[in-house]
């Protein structure tokens, strides 16, 4: 491929870089972002295995502890997970996706990233002035009255990285809307793009409440009122209401674009249709509307009313059947396809297992009468380990695998990138696997002593943690070095369908030189001894 | 089935305030219209939590709502009810004009709207500053001696107000943030930017100022009319 | 431009979203919206009573007129002043959203605590 101008090297310098609107630049300024945040939670992850390796809290003093786990939660959740897949890979794709330019509002894109930079900065200052030792779930009333950590400041950053989060959505709903490429009807999208709507629809809705919730916090702390301390006629149930309204969908916001990645990795890899294409487009609104309605299920032995609580245990069953139906449809994609072992795929099948362990845990969790035995233990933290680390950060992996080619114009070293995935997947199953049993058998979370019987397990844990670290860290290494020494990529190197793989790699800034005009259905792979000409894209260009 | 690009090289220049990534002002506009809509749904859900706090507490403890609110200026709420009402007929009229292209019309009806919003917030400042007179403002210095409460229910009481501090604080906080936004679109339609093609930053405008108008049709009873 | 107002004003072309509201759906809407506010005030000042629905819930019909007529006026704002009802569907479908995601918020969190005690352990 010719030297062509493209969006890295369409201006050089800082100034180009920090006041960009190509959705692209502001995609890679999240990925740097958001790689650090990731490393920084994943060091008080470190501290935490490390800790609990011995039975006696011997590592850290208690009240330190406290600190570790609140700050792995809060970094983990609001500085990588929620933006991790819709902010790098999201703001990337989904213009050229839906063959547009850049996405219906680039100046506010570019806020948003603002926004999460400064909110960051927010919650780094709380980090180093002292720290917070709430858990991330700040509940109250010994965040409002009794802590004496960094409330105020980590609630703000986390006040301010939510309108990040809120305008990114706004943005992707009128883009996928508004801008979509002639011919480019709903039902012909990318499965990405109807995982991102539906995600969009959660961030609008349910981030605001977040945002309210944690400002009343830092009022009630600053002013010592009493909306949710009970000595002051406040009622602490009130906060964990909340809190979970936008909590629960929050987690969503973290599985759904994952499984976007995997729709898409899952037929690009097998070079076969998805099965069940409109299930898995209606899951993904349906995953976003019920997903409104089971908070509750964290607060099973909070003081809520049983019936409620009856009420939300069903509800939550409920609204496991749409993920379900996305496993079973991306099972019947991979059946007979032509399945390649690239790093791409080994993540995708790795997502697909470990989501759905996860996720029938979580029925466990939902089960009312089971909950009151596991609630606050290790099985809870296995659950959702396994969904957020098993399931959307090996999506998020395998997606930067395979759209690095089209991201940096360069391929990642695949003998590596195997390496990597499987480090990761021994070591993620190592680390948390343990804890099932653990949680089992009665050992509470965010404890960091133990009675000696569970220490076998305990370093299990810490074992794979150990190996999990590694794994995370090769890609580090072998991306950069793509970087500069990678073998450069073709427009589509994976021979895959989609907008995105019809124009170069790198792209130029404005994606694509004439409107492309879309004719096909999404991933319209060639059934066996038929090929479409070309072999990119399913648009047709047409000339200017 | 293909269609012909949609690109027509006929046109000299694009018209004007057009951006580049959109096709036309259409496109433009209703993308812009789309989204003020999603800002002011997650608006609603910002102010949906303390309006469920309000919700819960006001079940909770209603009589000492009820006394606590009877120390609030109904008169006073009911002109700034009054006024805002007003406000948002000058908007209206002010997007009406911007969509016929009346220039001087869409400068004197936003600026009429600014000073009815100034108005508003002026009664507000009296009220708190009553409150403050009486130590009705939560935090270090509340007391409930003014209502004849102690105990639980002086407790009770500074919920009252601390929500009432809250709820009417975020609101004339969105309004001193909406007052100089509106002052810069009357600036630019003074300025000549606008006509009947291109004045979605008028309607734009126009939407947020009715959302706020709306949020205090709502605070009124709740906060200055409980009986 | 300006355009010259006589017996049929000259309106720009109509398109999809940017129907013009005529000036005296405005004033009409206003007027009703300060004759309401004068009622809900009115009204503030009549106790209308709670009778009991249901063995142990009581309404205050105060509270109920005061919101219907607050909702009323929102509608309005919202119809006229917002122009929702000139707006496409997809506006409209976001408007109800909202509606909806806010009664959801209240509504579910206010059923926990009138549902406490009806099964399970007292004050549960």
């Amino acid at each position: 491929m010719s030297e062509r101008n493209n969006y890295l090297t369409n201006g050089y310098g800082v100034r180009s870089w920090l006041l960009t609107v190509d959705h692209k630049r502001i995609a890679i300024l999240y990925l740097v972002s958001i790689t650090l945040m990731f490393f920084i939670g994943a060091a008080f992850a470190a501290c935490l295995r490390l800790e609990l390796a011995t039975p006696q809290g011997d590592v850290f003093q208690p009240e330190t502890y406290n600190k570790i786990f609140t700050m792995h939660g809060v970094f983990m959740v609001f500085f990588f997970l929620i933006p991790s897949i819709p902010a790098v890979l999201g703001n990337f794709l989904i213009p050229i996706m839906i063959g547009a330019k850049d996405l219906a509002f680039p100046k506010l894109n570019l806020l948003s990233w603002y926004l999460y930079i400064f909110g960051a900065a927010f919650t780094l200052y709380a980090m180093v002035s002292g720290g917070l030792d709430t858990g991330w779930t700040f509940y109250t009333p010994y965040s409002t009255a009794y802590s004496n950590t960094a409330v105020i400041s980590t609630g703000l950053g986390i006040f301010i990285a939510g309108f990040s989060s809120i305008l990114t959505g706004l943005n992707f709903i009128v883009t996928i809307h508004k801008m979509r490429a002639p011919g480019l009807t709903w039902f012909r999208l990318p499965l990405f793009v109807w995982a991102h709507y539906a995600t969009s629809i959660i961030q609008v809705l349910g981030t605001p409440v977040i945002a309210v919730t944690v400002l009343m916090v830092a009022v009630e702390r600053m002013l010592h009122l009493g909306f949710f301390d009970p000595a002051l006629g406040g009622d602490p149930i009130l906060f964990q209401h909340m809190f979970w309204f936008y909590s629960h969908p929050a987690v969503y916001i973290m599985i759904l674009p994952a499984m976007g990645v995997i729709s898409e990795l899952v037929t690009a890899m097998t070079r076969k249709r998805v099965f069940g294409y409109e299930f898995i487009a209606a899951s993904s609104l349906t995953i976003a509307v019920v997903g409104f309605l089971v908070w509750g299920h964290h607060m099973f032995v909070s003081g809520q009313s049983t019936y409620a609580g009856f009420v939300f245990s069903a509800l939550s069953y409920l609204v496991a059947i749409p993920s379900a139906i996305k496993v079973f449809n991306w099972v019947a994609t991979l059946y007979k396809g032509s399945v390649s072992w690239d790093a791409p795929m080994l993540y995708t099948i790795g997502f697909i297992g470990l989501f759905t362990i996860g996720g029938l845990t979580g029925l466990f969790c939902a089960a009312l009468g089971l909950d009151l035995h596991i609630h606050d233990t290790y099985f809870i933290v296995a659950h959702f380990h396994y969904i957020m680390v098993g399931g959307s950060i090996m999506a998020y992996l395998g997606g930067m695998h395979f759209w690095w080619p089209k991201i940096t114009g360069r391929m990642y070293p695949e003998w590596w990138a195997r390496v990597s995935a499987a480090v990761i997947f021994i070591g993620f199953n190592l680390t948390f696997f343990p804890q099932f049993i653990l949680g089992y058998l009665g050992m509470p979370r965010r404890y960091h002593a133990y009675p000696d019987e569970f220490q076998v397990l305990n370093v299990l844990s810490s074992a794979g943690a150990s190996i999990l670290g590694i794994g995370y860290l090769i890609p580090m290494f072998y991306f950069a070095w793509s970087m500069r020494y990678g073998p450069k990529a073709a427009p589509n190197p994976w021979k895959a369908k989609g907008l995105e793989w019809g124009i170069a790699s790198p792209p130029p800034t404005e994606n694509f030189e004439s409107q492309p005009i879309v004719t096909e259905e999404a991933y319209a792979y060639a059934e066996p001894a038929s090929k479409p000409a070309g072999g990119g894209g399913h648009g047709t260009p047409v000339p200017a | 089935m293909s269609a012909v690009a949609s690109h027509a090289p006929s046109q000299d220049a694009p018209p004007r305030g057009l951006a580049h990534h959109f096709r036309d002002l259409d496109q433009q506009q209703s993308a812009a219209t789309l989204g003020m809509w999603l800002f002011i749904a997650q608006e609603v859900m910002f102010f949906g939590g303390l309006f469920l706090a309000y919700t819960i507490y006001r079940s909770e403890y209603n009589d000492v709502f009820t006394i606590a609110s009877h120390h609030l200026n109904v008169q006073m709420g009911a002109i700034n009810t009054a006024v805002l009402i007003c406000s948002s007929l000058t908007m209206a009229i002010a997007v009406h004009a911007a969509a016929l292209g009346h220039r001087q019309q869409i400068v004197l009806f936003l600026i009429l709207t600014i000073l009815l919003g100034g108005v508003f917030l002026g009664v507000k400042v009296v009220e708190y500053k009553e409150k403050f007179d009486h130590h009705l403002v939560p935090g270090p210095h509340f007391s409930g001696h003014e209502l004849k409460l102690e105990g639980d229910r002086e407790r009770h009481a500074q919920i009252y107000y601390s929500l009432y501090f809250a709820m009417t604080g975020l609101h004339a906080l969105h309004m001193i943030i909406g007052v100089p936004i509106i002052l810069w679109i009357a600036w630019r339609a003074w300025r000549g930017e606008f006509s009947a093609a291109y004045n979605a930053p008028v309607e734009l405008v126009g939407l947020y100022w009715h959302f706020v108008d709306i949020i205090w049709i709502f605070l009124f009873p709740l906060l200055y009319l409980i009986s | 431009m300006s355009a010259t107002t006589q017996a049929a004003p000259a309106h720009p072309p109509e398109r999809e979203g940017h129907h013009i509201v005529p000036l005296w759906i405005y004033f009409l809407v206003f007027a009703v919206l300060l004759l309401l506010t004068y009622v809900t005030v009115w009204v503030s000042h009549h106790d209308l009573g709670s009778p009991e629905i249901l063995p142990d819930v009581r309404v205050h019909l105060n509270v109920i007129v005061a919101m219907l007529i607050a909702i009323t006026k929102a509608t309005l704002v919202v119809l006229f002043f917002m122009h929702v009802k000139y707006s496409p569907r997809l506006v409209q479908i976001v408007v109800g959203s909202s509606v909806i995601w806010l009664i959801i918020l209240i509504g579910v969190t206010v059923s926990d605590y009138f549902s406490r005690g009806w099964l399970g352990n007292p004050g549960t």
